[in-house]
């Protein structure tokens, strides 16, 4: 039988099995419709509910412009689904093809793809992480504990962890007038991400919105009364602050635990698949019925040389669960690359923050357009002499710029001058903290050699 | 590859005699997308280039950066933010928006949608038993010119005054130093301080005034980045009076032509009024009613496809001509009033995408309409119609139209 007939069989009635039903999820099931799949499809998610956005979680949600509830996400074409929700997956045997849930439940498939996203990364103490008033923000119901929490006005809110999230949610109660403190392990906010002359904009933005920000420090214990309720946290360089709210936003951990005995390749930094959204297995053999997408996801991008990168974008997720839906239903002549430039957007303290490429795959970085000062520029990142990555304060209408010349290998730093360049603008050492602290706040991740020396070591048993 | 090899195409567009139909000499001058002219300036012409060129900052709008001296045109008033580059252009329109748009001013817009169909309906009725009308001079020219002296501040009746000096200065737009009399020039000159006279007159009054019109606001209300000065708030105004009539009254006569040459699509708009969104959108990418930004500069050295355009040189936009691209449209010369994926260049692209873009698409979508809805079977009477000078800003000097 030819492969094209098979495949015409499957497209009829095969059976697809969408493991996480969140944005990757939903997406790639729309779109496997919209690629003619007419088989049954199955759509496991470990949470109640249809599937909703979370950017809105740590901005309009809090502000309490948006109610929890409604972020659900829009469906752009009837699915036709059977939704097992409620039940995580909790194993995946390639040899039957079947997913495991963790009621013991078989789910059969011809093609399965993995959507199961990252989850918040709790604090590490459990008593100290039940006190009330500690939160962590990834879920609907905890931004709606959170927003609550809130609005009944603290007298003061503790965030732990100054990177994207952390930052989001200091200005969200600083807008609201909340006493906020900021803690941070890094030499500044955003520094994981973006590097430490960003950093340096973000804490002086921080300060500049009256957040307590305090860099270089541990948070060592959480406090509670005698109610089980939050009261005071302690530091590492033997300080401590009162707080009723404490927000843990220390990035997250992603969902790969069950598919540890699969057998596929499994790790920290998610599932390694190809650029067509195929997952690896072990050996470093890639599966043809396997596909991967979204947060998961680790996949290598020719434009980085290769490196395998994680990202935790929502555009990135939204672009995978499309390449791997067309690539589930064609065939290998047809199937699509996932070679797009990341591309992600914060905004807080009433600035606009926009990034294109990779920032974290730089070793320097220079202020290409605009003014620091002001808040409205444009920094361009470089790696060995080329552009990589650039980030918009308040200026992001550039940035299809910058794209170009990071899909180019345009040289860096970019050599023409414009009419808003910068006087004094030198390239710097772009400055990232180790792995430890960017395991944390990074929502980017670039694996193997350099840039920032995230290495991979072979450690023999027994030696 | 830099060529001069089409040097005469430029010319042949440029020429009244292709104003019809320009579109022919803008295939064949995509077949060089960035075309050294013999005069020394660069003609990019196809739609991946044109992106790029609008997206980068090396691109200037202030004619000082040129290093062959502009024929002064604006006759070196303060130039408006549409010719200027950023920091300053960036302030100054942060400063009219503030007063027009989001966030500061959500809602202007759309909440003008009563008074706009108000406006038509009311020039609708002035020639609705007339057996013939000119589209433009009855209908596409006097409705946005009453909504931007309103939204301004700028008495309607003064519109005789103004209407001639801005024609002056819309002639000298394209004011070439080779063909052109210099009085064409001079005129412009000439108009734009009566002009600028005209507005300084009336901001005199509006300090510390409050209302709720475009003058007095900028004249009287502080933001974040302060106020703008006098010279500021004069430039600025004169912008939007100019833009925001030259430009629409072209958008809606070449839509009610483009639909009498659709009888198909206009009877579908008749019958199913929501078309009129995605209609506009194909419109302003099909007969859009600016056609060439004429005068942008290298600021410093940039490669354009393997084209290096010098520092100083002029670079001509052929926004028209990219929206008409094969490479980027599908079947491009066809008019398909619910394309799908239609990023056009109607409004430019980058930091100066039209500022009066989202007031030029509902005017038009109610002016066409409303005018599909009450003229019966109406009909051509002269195809192509005469056509305005410019080749610029483009579209019918009269498109007079028969109720049968």
């Amino acid at each position: 039988m030819s492969s094209a007939h098979t495949l015409q069989r499957f497209k009829r009635d095969g059976r697809v099995v969408i493991v996480g039903a969140s944005l990757a999820g939903l997406r790639a099931a729309e779109a496997l419709r919209g690629e003619g799949f007419t088989g049954s499809l199955t759509m496991i998610g470990d949470e109640l509910g249809e599937p909703y956005d979370r950017p809105p979680l740590s901005k309009q949600v809090l502000t309490g412009w948006v109610p929890a509830g409604g972020t659900t996400l829009p469906r752009r074409c009837d699915i036709d689904a059977e939704w097992l929700l409620g039940v995580p997956a909790d194993g995946l045997d390639l040899a039957a093809d079947q997913v495991r849930l963790a009621d013991g439940r078989r789910i059969p498939f011809d093609r399965m793809l993995i959507a199961t996203g990252v989850r918040a990364r709790p604090w590490p103490v459990e008593e100290e992480a039940a006190l009330d008033g500690v939160f962590v923000v990834r879920t609907r119901e905890d931004a709606d504990g959170l927003q609550r929490a809130i609005a009944a006005g603290p007298s003061r809110v503790l965030i732990i962890g100054a990177g994207f999230t952390g930052s989001e949610i200091a200005s969200v109660c600083r807008e609201r007038g909340l006493p906020v403190t900021v803690a941070e392990l890094g030499p500044a906010p955003l520094v994981g991400g973006l590097g430490a002359m960003i950093g340096e904009v973000a804490a002086d933005m921080q300060r500049a919105h009256g957040v307590d920000l305090r860099c270089g420090v541990r948070v060592t214990r959480l406090e509670g009364d005698a109610h089980g309720r939050l009261r005071r946290a302690h530091f590492s360089d033997g300080g401590t602050v009162d707080a009723e709210v404490a927000v843990v936003a220390l990035g997250g951990i992603r969902n790969t635990e069950w598919l540890r005995d699969s057998g596929l390749a499994v790790g920290v930094w998610g599932v390694a698949c190809d650029a067509g959204c195929r997952a690896f297995d072990l050996n470093g053999l890639v599966t043809d019925d396997i596909f991967v997408a979204g947060d998961v996801a680790r996949s290598p991008n020719p434009v980085y040389e290769y490196r395998f990168i994680s990202l935790e974008h929502w555009a990135n997720a939204v672009e995978q669960a499309e390449i791997a839906a067309h690539n589930m239903v064609s065939t290998q002549a047809d199937r699509w690359p996932h070679l797009s430039i990341p591309a992600f957007w914060s905004i807080q303290f009433g600035v606009n923050i926009k990034s294109v490429g990779v920032p974290t795959y730089a070793d320097e970085v220079v202020v290409a357009q605009g003014s620091v000062s002001d808040r409205r520029f444009v920094a361009a990142y470089g790696y060995q002499g080329r552009v990589t990555a650039a980030v918009s304060f308040n200026n992001a209408k550039w940035l299809d710029h910058y794209r170009r010349l990071i899909e180019t290998a345009a040289p860096f730093p970019p050599p023409c001058p414009t009419p808003d360049q910068p006087v004094d603008a030198k390239p710097v050492p772009v400055d990232f903290p180790g792995p430890t602290l960017l395991a944390q706040g990074a929502t980017v991740v670039v694996t193997g050699h350099d840039p920032g020396g995230r290495r991979v070591t072979a450690v023999r048993q027994g030696r | 590859m830099t060529t001069t090899e089409t040097p005469d195409t430029l010319r042949r567009i440029l020429d009244h005699s292709s104003r019809a139909d320009p579109y022919p000499l803008y295939a064949e001058l995509r077949r060089t997308p960035v075309a050294l002219q013999e005069d020394g300036s660069y003609v990019i012409s196809t739609y991946r280039e044109l992106t790029g060129i609008l997206h980068d900052p090396r691109l200037s709008s202030d004619v000082r950066n040129l290093s062959r001296p502009m024929a002064a045109v604006e006759g070196r008033a303060t130039p408006s933010f549409i010719n200027l580059d950023p920091p300053e252009h960036d302030r100054l329109r942060r400063l009219a928006m503030r007063h027009f748009g989001p966030p500061h001013t959500p809602g202007l817009v759309t909440g003008l949608e009563p008074d706009l169909a108000a406006v038509v309906g009311g020039l609708i009725d002035g020639f609705a038993d007339q057996e013939r009308i000119d589209v433009v001079d009855d209908f596409a020219y006097p409705f946005p010119v009453t909504v931007i002296c309103r939204l301004l501040g700028v008495p309607r009746e003064d519109e005789p005054r103004f209407h001639v000096w801005v024609n002056a200065i819309i002639e000298s737009i394209d004011y070439d130093p080779g063909t052109d009399p210099p009085e064409k020039l001079d005129n412009g000159v000439q108009a734009t301080k009566d002009l600028r006279e005209y507005l300084g007159g009336l901001l005199e009054g509006r300090h510390g005034r409050p209302g709720d019109d475009l003058l007095t606001r900028l004249a009287n209300d502080d933001g974040p980045d302060g106020r703008m000065t006098d010279e500021e708030i004069i430039s600025t105004a004169n912008l939007l009076l100019i833009a925001g009539h030259e430009t629409t009254v072209n958008l809606i006569a070449n839509g009610v032509l483009t639909l009498l040459r659709h009888p198909e699509v206009l009877n579908r708009l008749r019958g199913e009024p929501d078309l009129v969104v995605p209609l506009v959108e194909e419109l302003l990418r099909y007969e859009p009613p600016v056609h060439i930004i004429p005068w942008r500069a290298a600021y410093s050295d940039i490669t354009v496809g393997d084209t290096v355009i010098p520092k100083g040189s002029q670079i001509m936009l052929m926004l028209a001509s990219g929206s008409r691209d094969p490479d980027r449209f599908e079947d491009p010369d066809r008019f398909t009033p619910d394309r799908r994926d239609n990023q056009h260049l109607g409004f430019g692209s980058g930091i100066h995408l039209c500022f009066g873009g989202p007031l030029a698409r509902l005017e038009t979508q109610i002016a066409l309409t409303e005018l599909v809805r009450r003229l019966e079977r109406p009909g051509l009477v002269v195809d192509p119609p005469p056509y305005r000078p410019s080749p610029v800003l483009r579209g019918p000097l009269h498109l007079y139209v028969e109720q049968g």
